[in-house]
């Protein structure tokens, strides 16, 4: 093991303390990210700890390929999620893999609260507590970063993660902006972080990672780049982005709009890639070590409200899960609408994904007359409103009232309040992402380990059975399922952006691995898969989670699919299907 | 004559920092400590990036305040000798674009060599390698 990837920094915030204990075990044996947090979370996290408890650790993982490889880019989070009261996990780009890798650490752990506001800054010598109570309740996430990053000063290659508004008020999915551009979106990491009155991290690192094999080391590289800037499978994300997606999901069906009410605007939706490349793309950005450069951020010009010839331009980042769920689930049609909301999203910290799709119950709510303008504090949602909207985002971060708590619990918590269950569109209570392709999506979010799209990608599945012109099997599809995030599991130990795993496929993950002295079989690194995937369900089990009692919401079985109507019975026996395999032990994976 | 290296089109920079990790892979090895090539954010990612390498000057002002004779022109840029160097760290203050990098492990200044390994693994165009 190099580079400094066995040494875990720990972080007490109640004393002010750090230390790094040594974990070369852990680390050779379960490679890194994921397959570490989940370890360090079982040490760290005391059965049935409340999630804003001082007790629920914040652990973040990164792996053996990091830094050393393109397009190894990502950092793995987790923690116990305050939004659905069990397994937390979110993964980031950015700067922030290079730094805690460069700063000579595999991983860190967050432990404790904090008496008074803090930030940490870390770096290849420890941690330092600064105080951040001028921080707390700033307007703006990004203002709090930029100064953290300012009175850090200093060189090497940093990263600063921080919490917004929604984070300090304990939104329980206020998410964590990193670079200003990159987030721990979704789960409520940003929650956690503001239950330790922990504003952010500034992380530095700039050594280096020696390279037992340098004549391998070099090659493997170079061979990966060059795939990696010239492979088709990247091109998608490298000229429009993710909202490439938009257009696809639109005319085949699958594009959840105004509230799941439709499924899609046809061939030529009002928010698209290609419109948003050609009229607002105003520069691209890479996370480190990645050619991609998948970030898109857009140029919002706009006159001054009230003085002429002023004007400002504010850089807003898009893809398409934001555009989903602050635009097209909400009936907002014109992008800089749609630009306006992510913006609002971003300074306030809150996970985009899970206040839209709130925002889009509250609205069908109110439609139907389940709330009216007394439970509301005087606004009337209505679709398309993005200026109310916006509003309203900013009343759910600073969790004004008791209509506006609720929306910042989710919308299972909304709905248990008020009604509407039906079309409360969550599933393991995480808001639902912009995928209603067929049943494997749906799947994905009922089984994924974090009920995440990222999980199992089952839309990926719905798309190429729509091809085959016909769904498979229940069984077939949770055994296909699992073996996708089994085999995830392994990327994101790694840990390998999950846009590049058409790149890194079993020869190359074998291969990288090779060249610094990290001697797996691909076969070897599935069995660890699904281990992981196993130990991340084990610590669901430990704390209360139940297949049998995951709710489907009635809208996703009466919204026909480009698959067609799902039936409950067909996502049930597949749900235990996947219960059963995960509990059998037998190894489920077919490559 | 030999290659140079120049900043072609900064505006194309997306801050992937795949030539900083291409320049400290010469050495072999993985991480940033031994890259001579910085790129730094422009107050903000938006507003873009400086690139900042070595411009091979004609007189090297980090050859002139190298009190122990430890840099040496060459046909393009400078080297240094370690063996010699005392770390004092002159030649870092003495370049004005900030092109002399530092490796706080070895306490060595980090100088571009003008090999162009950076410019093949630009996967924008930002850099080239091109005849002086």
């Amino acid at each position: 093991m190099t580079g400094g990837l066995h040494r875990v920094l720990l972080v007490d915030l109640a004393r002010h303390r750090s230390w790094v204990e040594d974990r070369g075990r852990l680390f050779a044996e379960r490679l890194g990210g994921a397959g570490v947090a989940i370890e360090l979370l079982h040490e760290h996290c005391p059965e049935g700890c409340g999630p804003l408890a001082p007790e629920n650790p914040i652990v973040v993982a990164v792996g053996p390929l990091t830094s050393l490889y393109p397009l190894a880019s990502k950092t793995v989070a987790m923690f116990k999620s305050p939004h659905t009261g069990n397994l937390g996990e979110s993964h980031c780009g950015g700067r922030s893999a290079m730094a805690l890798r460069l700063a000579g650490y595999g991983a860190m752990v967050v432990l404790g609260r904090s008496p008074t506001p803090v930030y940490l800054s870390v770096d290849a010598d420890g941690v330092r507590f600064r105080d951040a109570r001028t921080l707390w309740g700033m307007s703006s996430s990004l203002t709090a970063g930029r100064v953290m990053l300012e009175r850090e000063g200093g060189a090497g290659h940093r990263t600063v993660l921080r919490i917004g508004a929604a984070g300090e008020n304990l939104v329980t999915y206020a998410s964590v902006t990193v670079e200003t551009y990159r987030h721990f979106g979704r789960l409520g990491m940003g929650t956690v972080m503001g239950s330790k009155n922990l504003k952010g991290i500034v992380i530095a690192g700039d050594g280096d990672i020696p390279v037992a094999d340098r004549g391998a080391y070099q090659k493997t590289y170079r061979d990966l780049y060059t795939r990696a800037v010239r492979s088709p499978a990247m091109r998608k994300y490298y000229e429009l982005g993710t909202p490439e997606n938009l257009g696809p999901l639109s005319a085949m069906g699958a594009l959840p709009v105004r509230n799941l009410q439709s499924t899609g605007y046809g061939a030529e939706p009002p928010l698209e890639g290609e419109t948003l490349a050609r009229e607002h793309l105003g520069r691209r950005l890479a996370c480190s070590h990645c050619p991609t450069a998948c970030i898109h951020l857009a140029a919002l010009r706009e006159p001054h409200p009230e003085a002429p010839y002023f004007y400002k331009t504010t850089f807003v980042s898009y893809d398409y899960e934001p555009l989903y769920a602050l635009g097209t689930m909400l009936g907002v049609e014109r992008p800089t609408d749609a630009l306006h909301l992510l913006d609002a999203a971003e300074h306030l910290g809150l996970d985009a994904m899970s206040a839209g799709v709130a925002l889009a119950w509250a609205t069908e709510a109110f439609e139907r007359g389940l709330l009216d303008e007394s439970v509301t504090e005087g606004f009337r949602p209505a679709w398309g409103d993005a200026r109310g909207y916006a509003a309203m985002l900013g009343r759910i971060a600073r969790r004004t009232g008791r209509f506006y708590t609720r929306l910042g619990e989710g919308v299972d918590a909304a709905a248990a309040a008020y009604g509407g269950a039906d079309y409360a569109l969550a599933f393991g209570r995480l808001e639902m992402p912009g995928y209603h392709t067929g049943p494997g999506a749906h799947l994905t979010h009922l089984t994924g380990a974090r009920h995440s799209h990222l999980d199992s990608a089952g839309y990926a599945i719905d798309q190429q059975d729509m091809k085959a012109g016909q769904p498979r099997s229940p069984g077939e599809l949770a055994r296909a399922l699992l073996t996708e995030e089994a085999r995830r599991q392994v990327l994101s130990s790694l840990v390998i952006c999950f846009f590049a795993r058409g790149l890194y496929d079993a020869d190359t993950c074998v291969a990288c691995l090779s060249a610094v002295e990290e001697k797996w079989q691909w076969d070897e690194l599935m069995a660890l898969g699904e281990d992981i995937l196993r130990r991340k369900h084990a610590f669901k089990a430990r704390e209360g989670f139940d297949f049998d009692a995951l709710r489907i919401p009635a809208r996703t079985l009466e919204a026909p699919t480009p698959l067609g109507t799902l039936s409950e019975e067909t996502l049930r026996e597949a749900t235990s299907e996947a219960q059963r395999l995960l509990a059998s032990g037998e190894r489920f994976s077919r490559e | 004559m030999g290659k140079r290296l120049r900043v072609v089109d900064v505006e194309r920079c997306v801050d992937c920092l795949l030539c900083a990790f291409a320049c400290a892979r010469r050495f072999g090895g993985g991480g940033l400590a031994k890259s001579a090539i910085a790129v730094r954010s422009v107050g903000g990612m938006e507003r873009g990036f400086v690139v900042v390498v070595c411009r091979a000057c004609e007189d090297p002002p980090c050859l002139a305040v190298c009190p122990v004779g430890a840099i040496r022109k060459v046909e393009v840029g400078v080297r240094v000798d370690a063996d010699r160097c005392i770390g004092c760290g002159m030649c870092v203050e003495a370049c004005v674009i900030g092109a002399v990098q530092w490796d706080a492990a070895e306490r060595k200044p980090v100088i571009c060599v003008h090999c162009g390994l950076c410019a093949q693994f630009c996967p924008h165009g930002v850099l080239a390698h091109e005849e002086v």
